[in-house]
């Protein structure tokens, strides 16, 4: 009976002195921490998708408690309304961005752009970049090796078996730029997010000379010009033998995509402009 | 016999299609494509424009910085383009393209056969005449000869090891250059080991080039200090490390440490050569010894190339057409590139080009690992090529600097040994290159 006393009393001591250590400890080295980072937290998304060009969402959260101007900071994935929720939580101005979705600049299907070699080394694009063109001569098109599906955390992309390119979801895409990073070839980018996932956009990232385009691919931007000359809002730009049209100055007018004779400009969500006969003539 | 301690590979060397074929002289081509960047370092920065007449041994481009080289035109002839052209891999690169008209040398180049045994120049005049003439490596790294010769002040070179190891299969032009150049390889040796002030000179080769090392030691009786070593054969041994490791069981720290590190200079046969026709010969780098062969290619061929010619000529030459030609390799089988442009042109890097039948191209469906740990054994560097594959697969490219990716020398090894055909090397090298990038960036900083 005695050893059974002996043992409760020991233990209990142990576990007195234990509590006091801790609560000695705890109150040293206590952290001050701001109660708004828990709320700011819990506002946010919690994907951790680094969007935000932070770690992760509680480091975000940090970052705009602590930051006076918060202006530079914007959270993709929720967007406006949870920027502005924030920012009246916390007494300060939020970013304002538009929403913005991922878009692939390549329409090099299987039937368009002729695969030359075959490749048949490990599943990456980043390797299969490093090493040549890919199986067709476009040293600048989509691999169609998922590297972009791989960092997608919302399922958003897809490598489509009929045309061997990567496809976007624009429902599920939250715009955390994850696979603009992933890209190897750079062919995604994130452009402005119009009401029902409208779209005009040049559907090439080829900056290689117009016949060594073409000779590659038939839906190819051979830098001819033409859509920049129709366009009355400025808001195309020829570089490197490639047009570029600047998502936030379209208007979405689809003249463009009349003049273009590749048809590497591409529409989603809108029927192209009609062409009146008498002009044709 | 000696060779290197850790790791290693035995692949078949298949050097019997192409070892008795001696060199010949390749025709010139009609037109020849220049690339700008054929070494490591700087791309050279061009100094012709469209229209320039060019002799034979003009330089058409200037070393870009430290770590470049000269470029001469290997053809007479008329300049027609500098602009991009797509690069054996269908990457566009900067190149010169020249016309060709007849074949005339620039008239301070002594082209007769006649061997100049003595140099009187001094070290710097030797290093100096090396790097207007272009010498890269051509074992294959194309690392610039004069950067490598130039010994940082407080270093010493103790061992010249000259390379004459080749142990990629298929390829045997080094074993040509040293069985049919074998006085100008030695006087090549003897300018090097005054460039560098080396005390101990030691050739090694393979002991499946047996006549190869009976014709030097027969040609180097009445020369002190030269000393040719065989080796047992083991891939990649030619590698320089591991040479230096089988010849004076000295091990190179891992970079940024060099060889010299460890007072050893290495430089491959036909470097030697090239160094004898640059010094003795005032003869820039214009051609080098290229073989053509595969199992299946009827007429292996030996053939002195004119950089710039496109590969397809040279195919042509061997009648490649008829034969099985899966895939085309610029370089050995364990660490050459497939090529998916056939008309681009011979490079200073590029020792052979091999053509795989299908049966040896494709790559057997990817099993798991198993853990057997047969790549830890077999890597030359005592890496772990299984772990550094998951780190890379993973992107968890702190960890993977932490186990020493840079060290890799990407030989292939561990590719070519693992039974679940995991690619390995693959992976490695895109995780090497990551992280030799973030230490860059970090350096800047």
């Amino acid at each position: 009976m005695s050893i059974l006393i002996y043992t409760v009393l020991t233990l209990s001591l142990i576990g007195v002195v234990a509590a006091a250590v801790l609560y000695g400890v705890s109150k040293k080295f206590h952290v001050e921490e701001d109660e708004r980072i828990d709320s700011v937290a819990t506002m946010l998304p919690g994907a951790n998708c680094g969007g935000c060009g932070f770690a992760g969402c509680r480091a975000m959260a940090e970052a705009l408690v602590k930051e006076e101007d918060i202006s530079g900071l914007f959270c993709p994935v929720g967007g406006n309304a949870c920027m502005s929720a924030i920012a009246s939580l916390l007494g300060k101005t939020p970013a304002k961005k538009d929403p913005q979705v991922a878009t692939l600049k390549c329409g090099g299907t299987c039937d368009k752009r002729p695969k030359t070699t075959v490749y048949d080394g490990a599943h990456s694009c980043a390797i299969q970049a490093s090493l040549y063109t890919g199986e067709s001569t476009c040293p600048d098109g989509c691999i169609g090796e998922g590297d972009c599906v791989k960092v997608c955390q919302y399922g958003a992309l897809s490598i489509n078996p009929q045309t061997g390119l990567a496809q976007v979801d624009a429902e599920k895409c939250t715009a955390c730029g994850a696979c603009v990073k992933a890209c190897p070839r750079h062919v995604l980018e994130l452009r402005k997010r119009w009401p029902k996932n409208k779209a005009v956009y040049v559907g090439c990232s080829s900056r290689q000379k117009g016949p060594l385009t073409i000779r590659a691919c038939k839906a190819g931007c051979i830098g001819c010009g033409k859509c920049a000359k129709v366009c009355q809002f400025e808001a195309i730009t020829i570089e490197n033998n490639l047009a570029y049209i600047d998502s936030t100055k379209c208007r979405l007018c689809r003249k463009c995509y009349n003049e273009c004779p590749t048809k590497a400009i591409k529409l989603i969500g809108l029927e192209p402009l009609a062409v009146k006969t008498e002009e044709k003539q | 016999m000696k060779t290197f301690p850790i790791g290693g590979v035995h692949p078949h060397d298949c050097k019997e299609f192409s070892k008795d074929a001696s060199v010949e002289v390749m025709e010139l081509a009609d037109e020849v494509n220049i690339p700008l960047s054929q070494h490591i370092g700087a791309p050279a920065v061009v100094k012709v424009a469209n229209g320039d007449k060019v002799l034979v041994g003009d330089v058409i481009a200037e070393p870009g910085g430290f770590m470049s080289a000269f470029i001469h035109a290997p053809v007479s002839g008329t300049v027609t383009a500098v602009g991009e052209k797509v690069n054996a891999q269908g990457i566009p690169q900067m190149m010169v393209t020249i016309r060709r008209e007849g074949d005339d040398w620039r008239e301070d180049i002594d082209r007769s056969s006649e061997l100049v045994p003595t140099c009187q120049l001094d070290s710097k005049q030797i290093i100096e005449k090396i790097r207007q003439c272009g010498i890269v490596g051509l074992g294959g790294a194309t690392f610039p000869t004069h950067v490598k010769l130039s010994i940082p002040a407080g270093k010493r070179a103790e061992f010249l090891i000259i390379n004459g190891v080749e142990c990629e299969p298929y390829l045997t032009s080094d074993y040509r250059t040293m069985m049919e150049y074998t006085n100008e390889v030695i006087v090549g040796i003897k300018i090097l080991r005054q460039a560098v002030s080396a005390e101990h000179v030691l050739i090694g080769v393979e002991n499946n080039k047996r006549d190869a090392m009976e014709l030097l030691s027969k040609c180097l009786t009445q020369c002190d200090g030269i000393q040719v070593v065989p080796l047992k054969m083991k891939y990649p041994q030619g590698g320089e490390k591991q040479l230096i490791a089988a010849l004076t069981g000295r091990q190179v720290p891992p970079p940024p440490a060099l060889p010299i590190d460890v007072g050893a200079v290495v430089c491959n046969v036909s470097t030697a050569k090239a160094v004898y026709d640059a010094v003795q010969k005032n003869k820039p780098l214009v051609e080098r010894v290229v073989t053509v062969s595969g199992r299946d290619v009827k007429q292996a061929k030996n053939m002195l190339v004119r950089f710039g010619t496109p590969v397809s000529k040279l195919l042509a030459k061997c009648s490649v057409e008829q034969c099985d030609k899966q895939k085309v390799l610029l370089g050995g089988p364990m660490m050459g590139r497939a090529m998916s442009n056939l008309d681009a042109p011979v490079t200073k890097g590029c020792s052979g080009v091999v053509v795989l039948t299908s049966k040896e191209a494709s790559r057997c469906e990817q099993k798991d690992c198993i853990k057997c740990a047969k790549c830890v054994e077999a890597c030359p560097m005592g890496l772990e090529p299984f772990m550094l594959y998951k780190l890379s697969k993973r992107s968890n490219w702190d960890l993977a600097e932490q186990e020493d990716i840079v060290s890799c020398i990407e030989c292939g090894s561990c590719s070519f040994t693992c039974p679940g055909y995991l690619p390995l090397l693959d992976y490695i090298r895109l995780g090497k290159g990551r992280v030799m990038a973030n230490i860059k960036a970090r350096n800047r900083k």
